[in-house]
């Protein structure tokens, strides 16, 4: 009788147990509201100065409090995908202009009501719009520009970059400057998606034709910026075997003086800040035309918030306050995406490198990335497995573009 | 399958020619017992394997992105896999690493246990040492073997260099991707091998080698002729498991290679991992799942049927 009694007390409390996790049903907060703000943003090294802006914004409105979690770039698309399928995102998440699109079309993003929308700089409010409605607000925008160390060249007797270099003086420079017995090298470009839709736009070609159904770059503008990109490796660029390609492999290269070129973002403007040696930046070179790679990072409110208003004010505050703006030209992190040029204009007199002018002539000439609604990471996955097939020498460039067409094809296609 | 043997035998031995009511009552009173001590991994079972199983189904049912709601769409994930040629690759990729994998952390394994069960000094210490990589986590060694493997400087191929052999590009090259990822897991699960066979060597009677010895058995013929046949017990349990997890081989690949170059090392359980999290095709993700779960079913069946051939017990 006893342990009857025992068995089933036991039984019971394991389903009360069980059960209790169905149980907590949030209530609708009156007055105080806390927003969650998941971010990639501040990770590794911008920490504290994305907290200067939560303090400022809870400083200004009291009932707002901000509850930030940090996370890695690597992992963060996997982990808002898992928010987003269980429905656990936070109230206020990071996104890229890459997955703007198929999130917005999802309907995980909540329509904004923006209350200064003159604040942002006009193109950048509009990338993350959709029929005039803004789902998600620019929190910042970096453009890729070319480094140089300025003691290399000067060794070599070559010329520093000018705004008006092309393919031929960057390969005629990569060459003088690079020495392999001794280890230096003259020039380092990723080969990747990314730096190839660039390379394209430079050549004059196109990522996908005009409804986005199929590629276009099996032309002779995509052989030859794949070949451009493709024949550094090996010649002025280090190979696979010889690490090119692992995470921050050009960074460091670079950074112990082994490298005169470097084809990277402006935001290791603070990783090579100390380094012994003079450098500076360049617009990236061009072949028929210039053309930059820009990339913006942005907000969105989850659709599902309970506190879409408050969630929106904090969303607001974070990628237009005067701040925010103070906060990331001080640190040099990254552009505030703002319209207001004479604010951007001190950024010019923050330190090296000296050419910071530069970081706004690459605007003159913009590659967006291509994007599709579906398949986006398959198509970046293919396009950058197959260019990495021609590197090793186990295609040609031209079997590697027919293969890329042809999968990137039978994805997209739908 | 032990609990109902268990209940029989005790009923047998309680259960008078007729049931009255309170021998029903103790009958009530003794499932009851057993349901409560099945209850604490009973209920994990059915929260995290069973309930999720049946969700999988049902999802491998849906075209679903993860964001947008389901949509029916039937056996079409199926179809989709079924003619698709990548399934075939990761299926191919997978046999591939447990046909390199299996007999090298079996033979290993062996020698390993054959060795530590003989009055070897320092064997407790060395079997300790044999295990620690079991107990240590995926990515961790993962992370140290890709070092060692690293092409250009990597101990491996430095060590190789002495020699002036030219070390090959290893987790860099297609080639060279999987046999990396075999050696590094056959490394890792030596030590597990090698615990589930010093049990089985073990439990051998001694006096079977002294017999052997007197009638002139030599060490080759004692291994082939006593201890293989007797250890044909331990042999099948590491075989079936080694298949289970052979077959959802994920960490190390994910880790080592993330199923690369170009694919060359993309085994199933990466796949599915891919296609939910990257390529938001959750669906085709759970239909793939459950496709391995029937392979690996089969397997093991086929596994079970056949051991009477081979498995001595006694």
């Amino acid at each position: 009788m006893k342990r009857t009694l025992i068995a089933a007390t036991g039984m019971l409390g394991i389903v009360a147990l069980a059960l209790s996790g169905c149980a907590n049903t949030p209530a609708a907060d009156e007055g105080p509201v806390t927003i969650t703000y998941t971010n990639f943003i501040s990770n590794d090294g911008n920490e504290d100065n994305l907290q200067t802006i939560v303090d400022a914004v809870e400083k200004e409105n009291p009932d707002i409090t901000v509850e930030v979690t940090t996370l890695p770039y690597a992992d963060y698309g996997t982990a808002l995908q898992t928010d987003l399928a269980a429905g656990t995102q936070s109230d206020v998440f990071d996104i890229e202009y890459s997955n703007y699109a198929a999130y917005q079309a999802n309907g995980v993003l909540a329509p904004l009501t923006v209350e200064n929308p003159d604040a942002y700089r006009q193109s950048l409010l509009e990338a993350y719009s959709t029929d005039g409605t803004s789902y998600a607000l620019p929190s910042s925008f970096s453009d890729v520009v070319l480094y140089y160390n300025k003691d290399l060249f000067d060794a070599a007797g070559v010329d520093y970059p000018t705004n008006d270099w092309t393919w031929a003086d960057e390969k005629a420079a990569a060459e003088k400057l690079t020495d392999q017995a001794a280890g230096q090298w003259g020039d380092h470009q990723p080969i990747s998606f990314y730096e190839y839709y660039k390379a394209l736009a430079q050549a004059g070609g196109k990522f996908l034709n005009d409804d986005k159904t199929a590629v276009a770059f099996n032309t002779p503008e995509g052989l030859k910026a794949a070949e451009w990109l493709v024949n550094k490796s090996g010649t002025v660029m280090p190979t696979i075997e010889q690490g090119q390609g692992t995470p921050d492999f050009d960074t460091n290269l670079f950074k112990d003086g082994k490298l005169a070129m470097l084809h990277t973002g402006i935001w290791i403007f603070g990783a090579v800040a100390d380094v012994p040696f003079n450098w500076d930046i360049a617009v990236e070179p061009g072949d028929t035309q210039q053309a930059s790679a820009v990339f913006s990072n942005a907000v969105g409110v989850s659709a599902t918030s309970e506190h879409v208003a408050a969630a929106t004010k904090w969303a607001e505050f974070l990628t237009s306050s005067d701040t925010m703006v103070q906060t990331r030209l001080d640190a040099g992190w990254e552009l505030p995406p703002i319209s207001d040029e004479k604010q951007l204009a001190t950024y010019l007199d923050k330190g090296a490198p000296a050419n910071r002018q530069a970081v706004f002539d690459s605007l003159d000439g913009i590659a967006l990335p291509p994007v599709v609604a579906e398949g986006q990471t398959e198509m970046q996955d293919i396009m950058g497995e197959e260019l990495v097939e021609a590197q090793a020498g186990r295609k040609t460039v031209q079997e590697a573009l027919d293969s890329a067409e042809e999968r990137i094809n039978a994805v997209i296609g739908g | 399958m032990s609990v109902s043997t268990a209940q029989t035998s005790i009923l047998d031995r309680s259960a008078p020619p007729k049931l009255t009511h309170p021998v029903r009552r103790r009958k009530l009173r003794y499932a009851l017992t057993v349901l409560a001590f099945l209850l604490p991994s009973a209920v994990p079972l059915l929260l995290f394997v069973l309930g999720p199983m049946v969700a999988a189904a049902w999802i491998s049912l849906q075209k679903w992105n993860l964001l947008a709601p389901m949509k029916f769409v039937g056996l079409d994930n199926y179809v989709k896999l079924l003619t698709d040629r990548t399934t075939g690759e990761v299926f191919l990729h997978t046999v591939y690493y447990i046909a390199g994998y299996l007999p090298l952390v079996y033979i290993g394994g062996l020698a390993l246990a054959l060795a530590l069960n003989t009055a070897l000094k320092g064997r407790s210490l060395l079997r300790g040492v044999y295990f620690l990589p079991v107990v240590t986590s995926w990515i961790v060694v993962a992370l140290v073997w890709r070092w060692l493997l690293n092409p250009s400087n990597g101990i491996v191929n430095t060590v190789l260099g002495f020699f002036v052999i030219a070390g090959p590009g290893w987790w860099t090259d297609p080639v060279w991707a999987m046999p990396s990822i075999i050696l590094a897991s056959a490394w890792k699960d030596l030590g597990f091998v090698m615990v589930i066979l010093l049990a089985g060597l073990q439990a051998i009677n001694p006096d079977m080698y002294e017999a052997a010895k007197i009638d002139g058995a030599g060490w080759w013929r004692r291994l082939f002729s006593i201890t293989l046949p007797l250890l044909s017990p331990s042999t099948f349990f590491v075989l079936v498991i080694s298949l289970i997890n052979g077959f959802q081989v994920f960490d190390q690949v994910y880790a080592m290679t993330g199923g690369g170059p170009n694919g060359a090392s993309e085994v199933v359980v990466q796949q599915i991992y891919d296609l939910t999290f990257r390529y938001g095709a959750a669906g085709e993700a759970s239909a793939l799942s459950w496709i391995l779960f029937i392979v690996i079913l089969a397997i093991t069946l086929i596994q079970v049927r056949g051991q009477r051939r081979w498995v001595t017990y006694g």
